[in-house]
C-alpha cells in the first residue's frame, strides 16, 4: 500500500494578519509558520497510524513550494512517513498546485491521497477535488474516519445537519478533518530520524495558473461594542429588535 | 453564453443555500448582460417552475434515480454536459458540504477558474475579479479569474435572497450518469429544527454555562427566538453538546445575522468560525473576556441572571406567552 499525504505550509492559528505592497501581499514579518492544522492532526496521523497497524504501507508527504517549506515538511517527516517530495514551485493557485500533485500521484502509483479538509489561509478547500478529478479517481470530503480493509475503505463523512457512512475501493483522494486522528507531538526519536529521511526535489511540470490574488482587504474595523447593564437585560432584547433589527 | 447555478437539494427539498446562489447568479447574468439558468439533479417534489422568481428563466433537471444520492464524480460528469448544454461560461455553487466537493472537480475538469468562499458580486469593469474571504475570515482576497470558464463557490448566508416575479422553464436534459464508485451505507442526520448552517439567528453556550445540565438556558433562548443552538469546542470535546454543533475554526464555519455568545471567552479559533456573524452579542461575566471586542453588543453579567432576563424579555418580543 502506498499514501500520499499533502502537506502546506501556513501561518501559526494566531499570527497577525496584515499586508504589505499596497495590500497585495501578507505581512510576513514576525509570522510564524506551521503545517496546516487539518493536513497535520488529521491526514498526517490517520496516515501515520495506518502505516503502524501495516508497515508494509509506504508513506510519502508532497507539497508544493519553494526552499522555505523545507523546515514545515522536515517537523511533517518528524511525525512519521517514509520519504518528502517538495515540488519546487511558488504558486497561490489551487489549479496549479493540484495539477502538480496528481502529476506526481499518477507516476507515483498511489492507492491513496490524503489533503486536510482546507488550509487556514487560504480556504479554499480545492486541491482533494481537483487532483480526484485530475486522476479520474472518487473523492470523500470532509471525512471524519477512515478505515482500511484489506482494499476497501470505510469512510465516515459530514453532511449537511449529520453524517454519512460510504464504502469505495482504493485507489482514492480523502480530505480529513476533525475526528480522523488525534494531534501528536513529535517525540526525539522522531525528530532525530527526520534528519535523515529522504526530501527529494522534484521540478514542476507546466501548467497555467488559472486564478491569480490582486490585492487584499482587512475586514471593516468593529464600531465598538455597546455595553448594557447586567439588571436590565431585556432592554439588548428590544435594541436587537428596534436597532439592529435582527430578531 | 449563459451564468449556470448549480441548484442543491436534499431529500426532495431545495436547500436555502440554494435560493441565495440562484439570487447571485441572476444579478451576475445582468452584470454580464446574459442569461441565468439552473441545474438541479435528482428527483425533487418541490415546484422547479416557481423558481423563475428569483431570476432564472430556465431549468435543466436530470431526473436520474442514481442521482439522488450525492456522489461528487457522478455528478460532476453530469454537470459538465449540462454546462455545454446550456452554453455556459460562469458556474455557481454554494460553497456548502456539496458544494465544496463539487466546484473544484468541475474546474479541473473545465481547466475553469474557481473561487471558492466568494462573499460578494464579481467585479467585472476590468478582467473578472472575486472577493472571498482568507485566512479564517480574519481578511479578504480579490481574487481574479483568468480563465474563459469561471466558477464560483458563494459562502452561505453572503448574499441575499431576492425574489421577484416571473417562472421558469423546466426542461428535461438526458445526460449520461456514470455508476457511482462510492457506496453509501448508512446515513445519520440530526432533524434539528433548524439546520445551524442556514440558520438565521444562532444561540451559543461555552464552558461559562458549568455544564450540560444548564443548557436550557441556551436551548429556551433559541427557541424563544426561533434559532439553531452551536457551541464552543471544548464543551463538545466533553460531550456536554454534540460536535455537530461545534462552531469555530475545526467546527462549522457560520455566518448568521445574530450570533449570540453565552460563557464563551472569543478565543481566536472560536472567532474563526463565526466572525463573519452579522450582528454579536457577548454575555461573559469577565469584562477583560477577548470576544468583547468582536461584538456589537454585549453585557457583563452571570449568564445564570442575565439568560432567565433575556428569555422572558424574548418571548414577549416574539409573541409567545
Ligand atoms: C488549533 C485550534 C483549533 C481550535 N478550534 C476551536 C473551534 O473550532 N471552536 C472553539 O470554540 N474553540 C476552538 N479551539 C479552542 C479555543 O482556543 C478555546 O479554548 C475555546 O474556544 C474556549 O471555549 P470557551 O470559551 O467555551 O471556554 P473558556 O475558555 O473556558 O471560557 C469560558 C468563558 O465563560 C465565562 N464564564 C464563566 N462563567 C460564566 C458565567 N456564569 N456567566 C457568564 N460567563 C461565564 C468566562 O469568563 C470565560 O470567558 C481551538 C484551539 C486550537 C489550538
Amino acid at each position: 500500500m502506498k499514501i500520499l499525504v499533502c502537506i502546506s505550509k501556513t501561518p501559526d492559528t494566531t499570527a497577525k494578519i496584515a499586508f504589505t505592497d499596497n495590500n497585495t501581499k501578507f505581512a510576513q514579518d514576525g509570522v510564524q509558520w506551521i503545517i496546516n492544522p487539518y493536513d497535520e492532526w488529521y491526514a498526517l496521523v490517520r496516515a501515520v497510524e495506518l502505516k503502524e497497524k501495516d508497515p508494509s504501507t509506504v508513506l510519502h508527504l508532497v507539497t508544493v513550494g519553494g526552499a522555505d517549506t523545507e523546515p514545515i515538511i522536515r517537523k511533517a517527516l518528524a511525525l512519521g512517513g517514509d520519504e518528502a517530495i517538495r515540488i519546487n514551485a511558488d504558486s497561490q493557485d489551487s489549479f496549479y498546485i493540484a495539477s502538480q500533485i496528481a502529476e506526481l500521484a499518477r507516476s507515483g502509483g498511489y492507492d491513496l491521497v490524503f489533503t486536510g479538509k482546507e488550509t487556514i489561509d487560504y480556504n479554499g478547500s480545492s486541491i482533494g477535488g481537483m487532483v480526484a478529478e485530475l486522476l479520474d479517481l472518487p473523492y470523500v470530503s470532509l471525512a471524519t474516519k477512515f478505515d482500511l480493509n484489506g482494499g476497501t475503505a470505510t469512510i465516515t463523512r459530514e453532511i449537511e445537519g449529520g453524517e454519512e457512512v460510504n464504502e469505495a475501493a482504493l485507489p482514492l483522494v480523502v480530505s480529513c478533518q476533525k475526528g480522523m486522528a488525534e494531534q501528536r507531538i513529535p517525540n526525539m526519536k522522531g525528530i532525530m530520524g527526520a534528519r535523515t529521511k529522504p526530501l527529494k526535489v522534484q521540478e514542476p511540470v507546466a501548467t497555467d495558473a488559472l486564478t491569480s490574488v490582486a490585492g487584499f482587504e482587512l475586514p471593516p474595523a468593529k464600531a465598538g461594542v455597546k455595553l448594557v447593564q447586567a439588571d436590565n437585560a431585556a432592554e439588548l432584547i428590544r435594541l436587537l429588535h428596534e436597532e439592529a433589527k435582527v430578531i | 453564453m449563459s451564468v449556470l447555478i448549480f441548484i442543491d437539494q436534499a431529500d426532495g427539498h431545495i436547500k436555502k443555500a440554494s435560493l441565495e446562489v440562484l439570487s447571485y447568479g441572476a444579478k451576475v447574468a445582468e452584470q454580464l448582460g446574459t442569461t441565468a439558468e439552473g441545474l438541479v439533479l435528482g428527483t425533487v417534489t418541490e415546484d422547479l417552475a416557481a423558481l423563475g422568481k428569483y431570476g432564472v428563466k430556465k431549468i435543466h433537471q436530470v431526473s436520474n434515480e442514481t442521482l439522488n444520492h450525492f456522489d461528487a464524480q457522478v455528478y460532476t460528469g453530469v454537470i459538465a454536459e449540462a454546462v455545454s448544454a446550456a452554453g455556459a461560461d460562469v458556474i455557481i455553487f454554494s460553497n456548502n458540504v456539496d458544494g465544496k466537493a463539487l466546484a473544484p472537480r468541475l474546474a479541473a475538469r473545465l481547466k475553469a477558474g474557481l473561487v471558492s468562499g466568494a462573499v460578494a458580486l464579481p467585479e467585472t469593469s476590468n478582467g473578472f475579479v472575486v472577493k472571498k474571504s482568507v485566512f479564517s475570515g480574519k481578511a479578504f482576497a480579490k481574487v481574479a479569474i483568468n480563465a474563459a470558464v469561471k466558477i464560483i463557490s458563494l459562502n452561505p448566508n453572503s448574499y441575499p435572497i431576492t425574489a421577484g416575479e416571473g417562472s421558469a422553464e423546466v426542461a428535461t436534459l438526458n445526460a449520461t450518469v456514470g455508476a457511482s464508485r462510492v457506496k453509501v451505507i448508512s446515513v445519520n442526520k440530526v432533524t434539528g429544527d433548524v439546520p445551524l448552517s442556514e440558520a438565521e439567528v444562532v444561540v451559543s453556550g461555552g464552558r461559562g454555562l458549568k455544564g450540560p445540565e444548564n443548557w436550557h438556558l441556551v436551548e429556551d433562548l433559541a427557541k424563544a427566538l426561533g434559532a439553531a443552538t452551536a457551541c464552543s469546542r471544548p464543551v463538545a470535546d466533553v460531550h456536554w453538546r454534540p460536535h455537530h454543533e461545534h462552531v469555530g475554526q475545526t467546527g462549522l464555519a457560520i455566518a448568521p445575522n445574530l450570533y449570540i455568545a453565552i460563557g464563551i471567552s472569543g478565543a481566536i479559533q472560536h472567532l474563526a468560525g463565526v466572525n463573519r456573524s452579522k450582528v454579536i452579542v457577548v454575555i461573559n461575566k469577565d469584562p477583560e473576556a477577548p470576544f468583547f471586542k468582536a461584538a456589537d453588543y454585549g453585557i457583563v453579567g452571570d449568564a445564570f441572571e442575565v439568560v432567565p432576563q433575556l428569555i422572558a424579555a424574548a418571548k414577549k418580543v416574539k409573541g409567545i406567552a
